[in-house]
């Protein structure tokens, strides 16, 4: 079996009493694109920051392609591009020069036509020359992707890529991220959009006060997690608590089930007990309501 | 090796991409002290017996520029990094703490020197200048460029807001240069602050400097070499201390 690409190993985190990592334990396989997600606060950037070598960790390893972060350093750097969280920039330089330096950083020199590859990928090419104070918030959250991928690392995280980006960009963005994925390199992804994690992620990991509380596949989670819901209007009047039904309001009543053979036994028992049906939904699970569960549970 | 040459730089073309800013306008700060006190001065002061006071002044401002400039290179390049948060994109290369350390100094150094020169060439056509041992002149000068350029690292990480730095600057750098025998030879104050002086490192680098000019000082070149070295490495030790330890770096 080829070694997984990021290997977290009951990794602790302290800050005085707070701990933001708590005994963390994951491994995300070569070629995966994995997402983390929690609520603010739950350790996702510190996680990823102990991983990049920004944040020494109190306890546990973590391992980038086999190599550890703190002993092996130099090579688990080399295997890994990350994209922060925060629009940061050295206004000092343009698009170009900020990605010349980058490479020289990992110690690439004359990495110009992969520059310029990544530069048109990310439609960037008519900013090369801009300085980065000149560049809107959109543009250098791009040069902030292309930074990232200079050394062409075959993991690269994104810590919340898309926060506060516009549609066009963000579909564009993922367009971007999926060819990356497919071509080989991992991907390890926070988002608060959950709607995004469920299209892009293959496996999840939710994190809450620094314990993960869940791993899985997108598939399983929202399998075992979400139930989905039949939402009925029934004639005024009509009580139907006796077979199961929550009130939801407006007349609306709730059956919850998990696979949708169950659905026409509920409408059976609805039918039998003689009330009339005015309205009808179903309603699909979704990743909100298996993050709201977890969250809830934990 | 290319990591660490790009770091430097790119230190480099930080401060000379704003030159104006960062070497000009010292050289004319100090060539403003030169005309000033020169002119109020000249004809009332002689040192070491026969030394022209404007003279005599030349070597403690370039001096002067040089601690100054490397000081303010790292400590403002690294909290305009922090604060602004590109330091991260020093922190996630595979840049060992060593060549971070090397890096901001050695460009320090340089900016130091490069406006220490100015000063210099600026003040040429104006005052006689011997140069008589100029290997004591380019000593001290990277010597102590690289004692404050330490000093400005320490200070750049430490600091958490501009206040502070700005701190480090007016209630320790300052105060200890402008005391330190740039503008009078200690032998004219008298015997208590002669002895005051003698506990200020910036003196000894000073006077050190100036007697690569003059072939005379206030102490022996060697007792200021000896300080200067003593005080390059206190602070290359505690800096490379606090960068292993990735104090206020990395969390």
């Amino acid at each position: 079996m080829s070694q997984p690409a990021v290997r977290v190993m009951d990794v602790v985190k302290r800050y005085g009493a707070l701990a933001a990592l708590d005994g963390v334990r994951l491994e995300v396989a070569q070629g995966e694109f994995f997402g983390l997600l929690g609520p603010n606060g739950a350790g996702k950037t510190t996680l990823i920051s102990a991983l990049a070598g920004l944040v020494r960790p109190d306890g546990g390893r973590l391992e980038v392609m086999g190599h550890d972060v703190v002993a092996d350093y130099r090579l688990a750097r080399r295997n890994l591009g990350v994209v922060p969280q925060e629009l940061v920039f050295d206004p000092f330089f343009t698009v170009r020069e900020m990605l010349r330096i980058q490479s020289g950083y990992f110690g690439l020199r004359q990495n110009d036509a992969w520059i310029d590859e990544i530069l048109a990928s990310l439609d960037l090419t008519a900013k090369a020359d801009a300085n980065m104070r000149a560049l809107s918030g959109g543009m250098k959250r791009r040069v902030l992707v292309a930074q990232a991928l200079v050394h062409r690392p075959p993991v690269i995280v994104l810590d919340e890529p898309t926060a506060g980006v516009d549609v066009a960009l963000r579909q564009g963005l993922w367009q971007f991220i999926r060819k990356l994925n497919r071509d080989g390199h991992t991907i390890i992804l926070t988002t608060h959009y959950l709607e995004e994690a469920e299209t892009l992620c293959g496996r999840l990991a939710m994190l809450k006060a620094g314990r993960i509380v869940a791993l899985d596949t997108t598939e399983n989670l929202l399998q075992r997690f979400a139930s989905h819901t039949l939402r009925v209007r029934l004639a005024a009047g009509a009580e139907v608590a006796a077979l199961g039904g929550h009130p939801a309001g407006g007349g609306w009543w709730e059956f919850a089930f998990d696979r949708y053979a169950e659905v026409e036994s509920i409408l059976a028992r609805i039918r039998e007990s003689g009330v009339e049906i005015a309205d009808m939904e179903v309603g699909a699970s979704d990743l909100e309501q298996v993050f709201l569960q977890l969250m809830r549970a934990a | 090796m290319i990591g660490f040459q790009t770091l430097l730089k790119k230190e480099i073309l930080r401060f000379w991409k704003v030159s104006f800013q960062t070497v000009a306008a010292p050289i004319l700060n100090a060539v403003l002290y030169l005309l000033i006190f020169s002119h109020v001065l000249e004809r009332h002061i002689t040192v070491y017996g026969e030394v022209a006071y404007t003279s005599f002044l030349v070597p403690g401002l370039v001096m002067m520029s040089v601690l100054q400039n490397a000081f303010a290179n790292s400590s403002s390049s690294l909290i305009q990094s922090k604060i602004t948060g590109n330091m991260v994109f020093m922190l996630l290369p595979p840049l060992s703490y060593r060549e971070f350390y090397v890096a901001y100094v050695l460009a320090a150094v340089a900016r130091g020197l490069l406006v220490g020169a100015g000063v210099w060439l600026a003040a040429l056509p104006f005052v006689h200048l011997p140069l008589q041992e100029p290997l004591w002149v380019l000593t001290f000068a990277v010597l102590g460029g690289v004692v404050l350029a330490s000093f400005g690292v320490i200070a750049g990480i430490w600091a958490d807001k501009f206040d502070q730095l700005a701190a480090f600057q007016n209630f320790i750098v300052m105060p200890l240069t402008m005391l330190s025998g740039v503008f009078y030879s200690i032998h004219s104050l008298p015997a208590f602050w002669q002895g005051v002086s003698h506990f200020n490192p910036f003196f000894f680098m000073i006077d050190g400097f100036r007697y690569g000019f003059f072939g005379q000082s206030d102490v022996s070149p060697w007792i200021s070499l000896a300080v200067a070295v003593a005080s390059g490495l206190v602070l290359a030790a505690l800096t490379l201390a606090m960068l292993a330890r990735g104090y206020k770096l990395r969390g």
